[in-house]
C-alpha cells in the first residue's frame, strides 16, 4: 500500500485541532460530562489505521477521538455527537466517551478500561466464519472475506483478565485481531514502571505464542510498519498479534487530573517528542511536502474543526419524545 | 383432536430448537465450555459438533468472560450466537461484557448497531451443588436494560422461547433449569416460536392466582392438584419471559381471582417477586385484590450442601399448598 504522508500528516493535525478545540468547548462550559484527550499520542492512531482497509473495523477506548477521526468519521457528525446533539453519531446518547461511527468501520469508543478487548476476539471470530463458503454470499453487498479487526487499548487494560482471555481465545484460533496497545505510561496516575513486572508489554506476547513488537509510538512510519505486519498476518489467517506504542499523554488523563503524580518536567519532556511535528519536520526534510504545503494543511484542518463546531452548534438538541429509542431494537 | 404430539425433554427441546436454527440459519453457532464432543455439562448439544462441525459448535477454554465477549463481538458483525456458560453462578465472570457492553451498545450508538445473541444458562438448586452452582440470578439480568430475559418452564416453551430468542435481534439471557432438563412433554417436531413476552395461563382457577417462574411453574401445577381436592381452585401464570414482561395476562388473572401468590427459586430479596407484585399492585387488579400480594421464593441464604437443608431452602409443592391454602382461605 502506498503511503499519503501529507494525509496522514493533515489526520494528525485535525486531531489535535479536534482535542484543542474539544478542551476549549469544556472550559467554556458547551459541554458537559468529562473527556480524554489523546494530544500527544496521534501518531499511535494515524500509523495503526492507515495500515487498515477501509473496509477493516476497529473498536477504540475512552481515549478515541484520534482513532475515531483517523478511521475517516465525519467532523460535522463527530462533533455533534460531543455536544450531545440529534445528528451527532449517537444521536447525543454516547458523547465522547461512547462513540461510534459503525458504517465507517469504528464498532465503538469504550466507558470502560478493557471492556472492547474481548469483544474484539468475537469480532475476530465473526470475521473467521465469514470465510467460510456458506456465509460467503450471506451479506448484500458481498463483504470481502478477509477483514481483520484492529482493536485498540491502553497499558492499564493490559493488566486485566479480559485481556489474557481474548488474547488466549484469539491466539488458539488464529482470528484475524490486531491488538494495539497504546502505552501512554500511566493508568490515570499509575505508572507502568509500578504496574508492569516487565520490561515490556508487548513480551507478554510470548505467553500465547504469538508475535508481540514495541515501537516508538510517537514515530507514525514505525507505528505504521509494525501494524501492517501484524494486519497482513491477521489478514493471511495466521492470527493476532500484540503490537506495543510506546508514547505519551500530555493532558491529564480526564479533566479531573490534577497531574500530582508526575513532574512539569517529565511531560516537557515527551513535548519535545511531539508526533506531529516530527512527521512534518521528516516530510519537509525528505521533500515529500513543502513548508507552505504544511501550513496549509494545519490551517485547513483548523479550520474544518471551526466549521464542525458552527455545525454541532447549529444542529437539533434530541427530543424527549425519543428518550427511550435504542434501548432494543 | 389432531393425533398426539411425541414427547420429548426439556433438554431434547433446547437441543432441537438450536438444531434446527443451524439448519435453517448458517449465521448460528454454539460456544462454550465442553459443548463439544463432551455435549455441554448436561448433554445439552450432544450430537450437535458431530453435525455441524468444529466451526459452529466451538469449545472454549474456561474463560466465562471470552465466552461473553465471543459472542457480543461475533452479533456486531451480524452473527447469530448462542452462548453457554456451564452454570448461572459462572455468568458472574462475564457479568462487565454483558452488562456494560452488549446490554448498552445498541442505545449508545444511537441505534446504529444490532447485537443478537442467546445466552443459554443453567440455574437452580436441587443437585446437591451447594453455594457457587446453584443460584438463581435472573433478577441481575432483569434489572439491566437492554437485554431480555426468558425462562422457560416446560419443553414446548423451551423450543419455542429459543427459537425466538436466537431469531431476535436482542442479547437474550436464557435461563434453563436444571431439574428440568429431564422433565417431558409434547413438542411439535416443526419450528416454532413463542413470542418474547407473551405469559401463560398454564392452569385456570378462580380462587387464587399462583405466579410462577421456571421449575416453580412445575411445582404450582402439582400444588393447584392438590389443592382442588381441597376444593381450592388455583390459576396458574407462567410469564416466560421475564422481560419484557407480559404484564397484561398477569393482571387479568389476579384481577379475576383477587389473590396473588408469587414464586420463585431465587433469594427473596431483590429478587424478581418483588418486580412481580409491583406490577399486580400498580395495576387496575389493585382494586380486585382481596388480600395482601405473598411472595413465596428462596430464602435470604446461598444454598447449602446438606440435602434436607438444601431442600428447605426454596420452595416446596408442600410450602406451595400451605402459602396458597392460607391466602385462599382468607387468613392472610
Amino acid at each position: 500500500m502506498s503511503l499519503n504522508k501529507p494525509d496522514l500528516l493533515h489526520q494528525m493535525v485535525t486531531i489535535r485541532a479536534f482535542e484543542e478545540m474539544a478542551e476549549q468547548l469544556y472550559t467554556l462550559g458547551k459541554v458537559h460530562g468529562t473527556m480524554h484527550l489523546s494530544i500527544g499520542m496521534e501518531a499511535s492512531a494515524v500509523g495503526a489505521i492507515a495500515a487498515l482497509r477501509p473496509d477493516d473495523l476497529i473498536l477504540s477506548t475512552h481515549r478515541g477521538h484520534g482513532h475515531c477521526i483517523a478511521k475517516g468519521a465525519d467532523l460535522n457528525r463527530m462533533m455533534a455527537e460531543f455536544m450531545g446533539k440529534e445528528n451527532g453519531y449517537c444521536r447525543g446518547r454516547g458523547g465522547s466517551m461512547h462513540i461510534a461511527d459503525v458504517q465507517g468501520g469504528n464498532l465503538g469508543a469504550n466507558g470502560v478500561v478493557g471492556g472492547g478487548i474481548a469483544t474484539a476476539m468475537g469480532v475476530g471470530l465473526g470475521l473467521k466464519m465469514q470465510r467460510r463458503g456458506d456465509l460467503a454470499g450471506f451479506w448484500k453487498p458481498a463483504r470481502s472475506a478477509d477483514r481483520v479487526i484492529l482493536c485498540f487499548f491502553g497499558d492499564g487494560a493490559a493488566n486485566l483478565g479480559p485481556f489474557h482471555e481474548s488474547l488466549n481465545m484469539a491466539a488458539i484460533w488464529k482470528l484475524p485481531v490486531v491488538y494495539v496497545c497504546e502505552n501512554n505510561q500511566y493508568a490515570m496516575s499509575f505508572p507502568v514502571k509500578k504496574a508492569f513486572a516487565i520490561e515490556r508489554i508487548s513480551d507478554r506476547a510470548a505467553a500465547y505464542g504469538i508475535p508481540g513488537v514495541t515501537v516508538d509510538g510517537n514515530d507514525l512510519l514505525a507505528v505504521y510498519e509494525a501494524v501492517s505486519q501484524a494486519v497482513e498476518r491477521a489478514r493471511a489467517g495466521e492470527g493476532p498479534t500484540l503490537v506495543e506504542n510506546v508514547t505519551y499523554r500530555w493532558r491529564g488523563h480526564s479533566k479531573s487530573d490534577a497531574n500530582r503524580y508526575r513532574t512539569k518536567e517529565e511531560i516537557e519532556a515527551w513535548k519535545e517528542k511531539c508526533p506531529i511535528r516530527r512527521f512534518r519536520a521528516r516530510l519537509i526534510e525528505e521533500g515529500t511536502l513543502a513548508e507552505e504545503e504544511a501550513e496549509r494543511i494545519e490551517q485547513e484542518a483548523y479550520a474544518a474543526i471551526e466549521a464542525a463546531v458552527q455545525f454541532a452548534e447549529a444542529s437539533p438538541e434530541p427530543t424527549l419524545e425519543a428518550i427511550e429509542e435504542g434501548v432494543y431494537a | 383432536m389432531s393425533e398426539a404430539v411425541r414427547e420429548i425433554t426439556y433438554l431434547e427441546a433446547i437441543r432441537e430448537a438450536l438444531r434446527q436454527e443451524m439448519q435453517r440459519d448458517e449465521r448460528v453457532f454454539i460456544i462454550g465450555e465442553d459443548v463439544g464432543v463432551y455435549g455441554g455439562a448436561f448433554g445439552v448439544t450432544l450430537g450437535l459438533v458431530e453435525e455441524f462441525g468444529e466451526e459452529r459448535v466451538i469449545d472454549t477454554p474456561i474463560s466465562e468472560y471470552g465466552i461473553a465477549g465471543a459472542i457480543t463481538g461475533a452479533a456486531l458483525v451480524g452473527m447469530r450466537p448462542v452462548g453457554e456458560i456451564m452454570f448461572m453462578d459462572f455468568t458472574t465472570f462475564a457479568m462487565e461484557q454483558l452488562v456494560n457492553q452488549a446490554a448498552k451498545m445498541r442505545f449508545m450508538f444511537g441505534g446504529t448497531i444490532e447485537v443478537p445473541f442467546v445466552l443459554r444458562t443453567p440455574a437452580g438448586s436441587g443437585t446437591g451443588a451447594a453455594a457457587q452452582h446453584s443460584q438463581s440470578l435472573e433478577a441481575w439480568f432483569v434489572h439491566v436494560p437492554g437485554l431480555k430475559v426468558v425462562a422457560p418452564s416446560t419443553p414446548y416453551d423451551a423450543k419455542g422461547l429459543l427459537l425466538a430468542s436466537i431469531r431476535d435481534d436482542n442479547p437474550v439471557i436464557f435461563v434453563e433449569h436444571k431439574l428440568l432438563y429431564k422433565i417431558k412433554g409434547p413438542v411439535p417436531e416443526e419450528p416454532y416460536t413463542i413470542p418474547l413476552s407473551s405469559a401463560e395461563v398454564k392452569r385456570e382457577g378462580h380462587d387464587l392466582t399462583i405466579v410462577a417462574t421456571s421449575i416453580m411453574v412445575k411445582r404450582s401445577l402439582e400444588a393447584a392438584e392438590q389443592l382442588a381436592r381441597e376444593g381450592i381452585e388455583a390459576e396458574v401464570v407462567d410469564p416466560r419471559t421475564l422481560k419484557p414482561l407480559d404484564e397484561e395476562t398477569l393482571v387479568r388473572s389476579v384481577t379475576k381471582t383477587g389473590r396473588a401468590l408469587i414464586v420463585h427459586e431465587a433469594c427473596k430479596t431483590g429478587g424478581y417477586g418483588g418486580e412481580l407484585a409491583a406490577v399486580i399492585a400498580g395495576s387496575e387488579a389493585f382494586d380486585y385484590l382481596d388480600a395482601p400480594i405473598v411472595r413465596l421464593a428462596g430464602r435470604d441464604m446461598p444454598i447449602p450442601y446438606n440435602r434436607n437443608l438444601e431442600y428447605h431452602t426454596v420452595p416446596q409443592v408442600e410450602d406451595i399448598v400451605e402459602a396458597a391454602r392460607q391466602l385462599a382461605r382468607g387468613r392472610i
